[in-house]
Parts: C-alpha cells; sequence; structure tokens
C-alpha cells in the first residue's frame, strides 16, 4: 500500500497548483477562471490528505472536509454573480470589467 | 506491489493532462468537462492515499455538485468561445523567463532546503488506512464549533445566492 513516496503527492499537487495559477492568470472568460480557482482548491486538497497520510494524523483530513464545504458555498455565491454578469453586460471577458478602474 | 504505483502514475497523469486541457480548450464547457476528469483521478489518489470519507465526499460535493452547477450556469448564460487577447510584449519577453527562472530558483531551494529535505526523508505513508469513524470522532469533537460555522456559512451562501440571483421587481 505504502510504495509510493509521499514527496511524490506533493510534487502533484505542486504541479497542478502552477497549473492553476497559469489558468488563473492566462484564461480570458470569467467562469474559466473561476474554475481555476476549483483547480487551485484541489491541487491544496492533496496535500492536505498528503500530509495527513504521512503523520498518520486526521487534522488534514478535517481541514480537507472543511475546505470542501466552503469551497461549495463559494461556488454558489461566485456563480450568482456570474449570472448577474451575464444579465448586466454583453460579454464575459474579464478585461471588459473595468469598471472600478480609474 | 506495483499495482498501486501504476495507479498512481495513471492518475497523476490524468490529472496533469485534464489540468492543461483546463488551460488550452477555448470552449469554458471543455474546461468544465477537463476540470471533471482532474477532480476524479484525485478521487482515485484519495483512495490510495486510504481517505475512502474524503475520496467520497471528492466525487459527491466537487465532482458532482459544485461541477454540475457550473455546466448548468454555462448552459444557461450560453458562454461561448472565449476571446483572446495578445499579452503586451514585456511580458513575454521579460516576463515568461523571469517567471521560469523564478520556478527554478525556487525548485533549487527547495531541493537543497531543511523542509525539502524533511519532506524527502520524513515519515512515509503509513501502512493502516483512516477510518471514517475516526475522522467523525475528531471533526464531531475538536471541530465541533468550526463544523457548526460552516453549517451558519453554508446558509448565508444559500441566502446570498437568491439574493444576487432574485429578478429585480
Amino acid at each position: 500500500m505504502s510504495v509510493i513516496p509521499i514527496s511524490y503527492y506533493l510534487v502533484l499537487s505542486a504541479v497542478l497548483f502552477g497549473l492553476g495559477v497559469v489558468a488563473f492568470v492566462f484564461k480570458r472568460n470569467v467562469i474559466t477562471v473561476f474554475m481555476s480557482v476549483e483547480l487551485m482548491l484541489n491541487a491544496v486538497n492533496l496535500a492536505f490528505v498528503a500530509f495527513a497520510r504521512a503523520h498518520g494524523q486526521v487534522d488534514g483530513l478535517a481541514y480537507v472536509f472543511f475546505v470542501i464545504v466552503v469551497a461549495a458555498a463559494e461556488a454558489a455565491v461566485g456563480l450568482a454573480i456570474v449570472v448577474m454578469l451575464a444579465q448586466n453586460r454583453e460579454s464575459l471577458n474579464v478585461e471588459r470589467m473595468n469598471s472600478l478602474k480609474f | 506491489m506495483i499495482f498501486p504505483a501504476i495507479l498512481f502514475f495513471v492518475c497523476a497523469l490524468l490529472a496533469i493532462v485534464g489540468a492543461v486541457m483546463v488551460i488550452l480548450a477555448r470552449e469554458p464547457i471543455h474546461s468544465a468537462l477537463a476540470l471533471i476528469l482532474v477532480m476524479m483521478s484525485l478521487a482515485v489518489l484519495y483512495l490510495l492515499l486510504g481517505a475512502e470519507f474524503i475520496a467520497a465526499v471528492q466525487i459527491l460535493v466537487y465532482a458532482g455538485a459544485i461541477m454540475i452547477l457550473f455546466v448548468t450556469v454555462i448552459m444557461v448564460i450560453n458562454a461561448g468561445v472565449e476571446e483572446r487577447t495578445d499579452f503586451s510584449k514585456i511580458a513575454k519577453f521579460a516576463g515568461l523567463p523571469l517567471g521560469f527562472f523564478l520556478l527554478l530558483e525556487t525548485a533549487h531551494w527547495l531541493y537543497h532546503s531543511a523542509i525539502g529535505a524533511a519532506i524527502a526523508n520524513g515519515p512515509g505513508a503509513h501502512a493502516e488506512a483512516f477510518s471514517t469513524r475516526e475522522l467523525s470522532t475528531e471533526l464531531f469533537r475538536r471541530y465541533l464549533l468550526p463544523f457548526e460555522a460552516t453549517s451558519i456559512l453554508i446558509l448565508i451562501a444559500v441566502l446570498g445566492a437568491l439574493v444576487l440571483a432574485r429578478k429585480d421587481e
């Protein structure tokens, strides 16, 4: 069961987090930017579970549980905001959302 | 005991391919489906790490509820192909090499640091899986207050989503 070193999971978590950051910066649609946040949260969850496993403690799993719950709440509110944006504007491009800019 | 290793590498590859697909896909719906692939392979990795409950929650809440919400919203607002904008010349010629250099330097530092050594030589994975009973005991004893706080948070999120999505009269 324990043939895979814990560092492999951490490297995978770092790679996924990096890809999430790249997606967050490069994507232009509000929804895909939002999805890349979810990708980063998933990467962090993997690191939590790997560390919990390495130290044999359940606390990491409890934190993952809370992260998932908060992500669900965040998705509900965030997607409601996206629907509002889609109703009030013609485009979902983040570069057009500059009404708070000087 | 070669089977877990094969499973790990297949799932890790699927997760990375899915994450790259999230970036490369032009249509938001393709990004969403690729993200579901990432979440499913992460659920398999959680099973491999012995966290059965978290794997189940990952599939039920993340791949189920949250991504269904994403796909529904994409279909409702009919999000088409996203426009691409060129990024500036400074970003292309200075930003990308500097960012790559920063990545290399961080990796080099981590490789030679005490933290990196502690992670690499640290405690290996424990043999026994986490039991859901153990996790729930922890959740309802030590983390009871945060647990109750999340229920209030979800109530507030539901109210906030309702207020935002309501049509003005």
